[in-house]
């Protein structure tokens, strides 16, 4: 799965790769909940190498999201353009997360 | 293109890849511009999906998929044999609610809306036929 995590003081960068859609989308939910079963509440997800996003892919970051929150955790976006922030627009994701236009920024922001 | 190109696969959403590749043949081949095209992608997911989960849950369906070019226009025909079941149907999300109150599912029917020019409905000879329909010239879309 191409997904990779980096562990900072006070988030976990989760990077992604390539597409989020209705077939890769359960991967990416399961390694989220394995995270969290891990003890992680606070995420930054990198989309910058994201090309591809469905409904099934926003599923998996309000799942994910519905699951931080419910511990105090944080889900926080970072690099989302081009044509996957025009389906986060669409949805209306983009007023749900708090969005950032870099990690640095993020994880700046997931200190307050 | 001037020919109808078709595609039957599998309603099983693994076969998502095939499905994505034969529309992204079609979209180049018609001249689609790359956001319409993605626009298209999702479009063509959302309804490929929904088929599977709904109208042939059991897997055992068949999903035919056809591509053709009317005027400017690219039309795409979502066909299966399962239960009747219009997609369109579906409520719109309540895109104003926050992460609480949010629901899950609910945007699938949503997106084929938004991400095509015009999109409809109906049973012919037993099957669910859903049309989309993308016009090439990018002023008239949605995004």
């Amino acid at each position: 799965m191409p997904i990779q995590t980096s562990k900072e003081t006070t988030a976990l960068i989760v990077t992604i790769t390539g597409r989020m859609d209705a077939l890769t989308a359960p991967e990416y939910e399961k390694k989220f909940s394995e995270l969290i079963a891990e003890g992680e509440i606070s995420f930054i997800v990198d989309f910058e190498q994201v090309d591809y996003i469905s409904s099934a892919g926003l599923r998996v970051l309000l799942a994910t999201a519905k699951r931080v929150k419910a511990v105090n955790g944080k889900l926080l976006l970072a690099n989302i353009t081009g044509v996957v922030k025009d389906v986060f627009e669409i949805s209306g994701f983009c007023t749900l997360f708090p969005t950032h236009d870099s990690v640095a920024s993020a994880l700046s922001a997931s200190l307050g | 293109m001037t020919d109808t190109c078709n595609k039957i696969v599998a309603a099983n959403v693994e076969k998502l890849p095939e499905i994505t590749e034969f529309i992204e043949g079609c979209a180049d081949q018609f001249g689609l511009d790359s956001k319409k095209k993605f626009g298209l992608l999702i479009a063509v997911e959302e309804a490929f999906v929904n088929v599977c989960n709904y109208s042939s849950p059991d897997r055992k369906g068949r999903i035919e998929v056809l591509c053709d070019r009317v005027d400017d226009a690219l039309v795409v025909e979502i066909l299966d044999s399962g239960s009747p079941f219009n997609v369109l149907s579906l409520p719109d999300p309540d895109t104003s609610l926050d992460i609480a109150d949010r629901e899950i599912g609910g945007l699938g029917g949503y997106f084929i809306r938004k991400f095509s020019d015009s999109v409809s409905y109906r049973r012919r000879n037993d099957q669910n036929v859903l049309r989309l329909v993308v016009n090439r010239s990018s002023s008239t879309g949605r995004l």
